[in-house]
């Protein structure tokens, strides 16, 4: 598998515990539109994916991520 | 919102098609706000005070009323001293400054209310803002800059988040209270630039208060500067009433102390309090410093008097914590569950369910003769709905009865409690 396979997978896992409408999964899924996250979760979600990747995602950055798949390459590059 | 404010002779607005009009985005609030007020309950967010009789008394809707969610603390509304100030003030220097403290704005009681809190902090340095709001909004995004960090506790205040929104920094969030998490976000930023730790001695939803102690060491131990907001404990928490800092021993360990007019102090205004040597640079950098009116002179002047008698109000203080050990303990008893299980603060938080039930309780209360804050998300913790009580200093034995009393009735006509 890929870096980024193995990210997407392991970010798809973290989401599962908030996915309560059990939305089916691709990259182009929003969190705030298709997941419909309250800003709680997110911050819960967020907190999950930094201890994860040992990573920050800093609010700045959070503002510009909507999917799932820029989630993914927003962690490949903060793992650099 | 209030119908009463719409006038007959008002022209007739002239339509805009939905989708171009700006205010469709508020449909939905507009629609909510609508659902609760026909489910025939008063609207929360909308209670006028007719006539205030003392800082724990009240007149609403013709009917007299006990003051349970004022952050009137301390008592300080109604105190002569601080009344004669006010009214000296406005005779000798006239009803407003008309101007920037940076230029015209300026008095000798603007001069004085920081010479007060020099002396009431025992800093070098004060700074005074024309609301508590404007002080974390200016301090917060001043400070840090671009390319540096502003690491914050989850639960900050709308005012602290919009400083950094305001400002250019980074910024970083922690779990609420959480000193391992604080240390963890701390260790993965980068060690080079400059960094500020947001805390606050009390958090106002909740009533709860910071580990102030255990994180400012890990914010020293990184390198970090720290900010603490002390709204909700001037006065009553440490020897000299500073705040929650001074009650865990931290003074001398935080850069910047940010306080409010408005709670114990009992008119309106913020400041920021340090010991930092060129901290006096905020006046000349800090937009919502420079660029708004200052304080009337009334107000900087009941606001010295007022912050001077503070810090000799040893038995207030007393009786404020007495009260809300006697309002914690009771509703507790009365199977209630409250946002902290031991009296933290001066602020009582009843934790209810659902909307309903908070909004049903809050008006039962209303009717009983009792005014708490009803708190809802987003401005909540968590999603919850609360029904949040702060005690105050002038609040008399009888009255916390007639409070505890109230809140038995209440609950129980509304199956919130057996």
């Amino acid at each position: 598998m890929s870096d980024r396979q193995e990210i997407e997978k392991t970010v798809r896992r973290l989401i599962e515990p908030f996915n309560k409408k059990g939305v089916a999964l691709t990259d182009s899924t929003t969190f705030a539109g298709d997941l419909e996250w309250d800003s709680l979760t997110v911050m819960d979600f967020v907190a999950a994916v930094e201890d994860e990747f040992d990573i920050i995602i800093t609010m700045n950055m959070q503002a510009e991520i909507e999917t799932v798949g820029q989630l993914v390459d927003a962690v490949g590059r903060l793992k650099g | 919102m209030t119908d009463s404010l719409q006038t007959a002779d008002a022209p007739v607005f002239e339509r805009i098609a939905p989708e171009r009009d700006l205010m469709s985005k508020f449909d939905g609030l507009i629609a909510e706000r609508q659902a609760l007020l026909d489910s025939g309950v008063r609207d929360p967010f909308a209670i006028v005070m007719e006539q205030v009789l003392s800082p724990t008394e009240a007149v609403i809707q013709g009917k007299k009323t006990i003051l349970l969610g004022t952050y009137n603390y301390m008592g300080m509304t109604f105190d002569p001293d601080v009344i004669a100030a006010g009214k000296d003030a406005l005779d000798t220097f006239g009803s407003g400054t008309n101007g920037s403290r940076m230029l015209n704005g300026t008095f000798r009681d603007h001069m004085e209310v920081e010479q007060a809190l020099r002396e009431f902090y025992g800093t070098s340095g004060a700074i005074v803002f024309s609301t508590g709001y404007m002080a974390n909004l200016g301090m917060i995004s001043t400070l840090a800059g671009r390319g540096e960090y502003i690491i914050l506790d989850a639960d900050s205040h709308a005012s602290i988040y919009d400083g950094c929104s305001m400002g250019a920094a980074e910024i970083v969030r922690f779990r609420h209270n959480s000193v391992e998490d604080l240390d963890k976000r701390l260790g993965r930023l980068p060690p080079e630039p400059g960094k500020l730790v947001v805390l606050e001695g009390v958090y106002s939803m909740m009533g709860d208060i910071a580990p102030l102690k255990e994180m400012v060491a890990v914010a020293k131990k990184h390198g970090a500067m720290v900010l603490v907001d002390e709204a909700h404990s001037m006065g009553f928490f440490g020897a000299n009433g500073r705040g929650v800092y001074e009650d865990q021993g931290l003074e001398g360990e935080v850069d910047f102390v940010v306080g409010t007019f408005s709670k114990s102090v009992g008119t309106v205004g913020g400041f920021c309090v340090s010991n930092h040597p060129k901290f006096e640079a905020i006046r000349l950098a800090c937009r919502p410093y420079i660029f708004t009116a200052s304080l009337p002179p009334s107000v900087v002047a009941t606001a010295a008097t007022s912050i001077r008698k503070l810090r000799h109000a040893h038995n207030k203080r007393q009786h404020l914590w007495e009260n809300a050990r006697r309002v914690h303990d009771g509703l507790t008893q009365l199977g209630f569950t409250l946002g902290t299980d031991t009296p933290q603060s001066a602020i009582i938080a009843v934790i209810l369910p659902t909307q309903e039930q908070a909004v049903g309780m809050w008006q039962a209360l209303l009717e009983h003769g009792l005014y708490v804050n009803m708190a809802r998300p987003p401005a909540t913790p968590a999603g919850m709905y609360l029904l949040r009580c702060s005690l105050c200093a002038e609040h008399t034995g009888e009255q916390v009865e007639r409070i505890v009393d109230m809140f038995a009735q209440a609950g129980r006509q509304m199956s919130v409690i057996p």
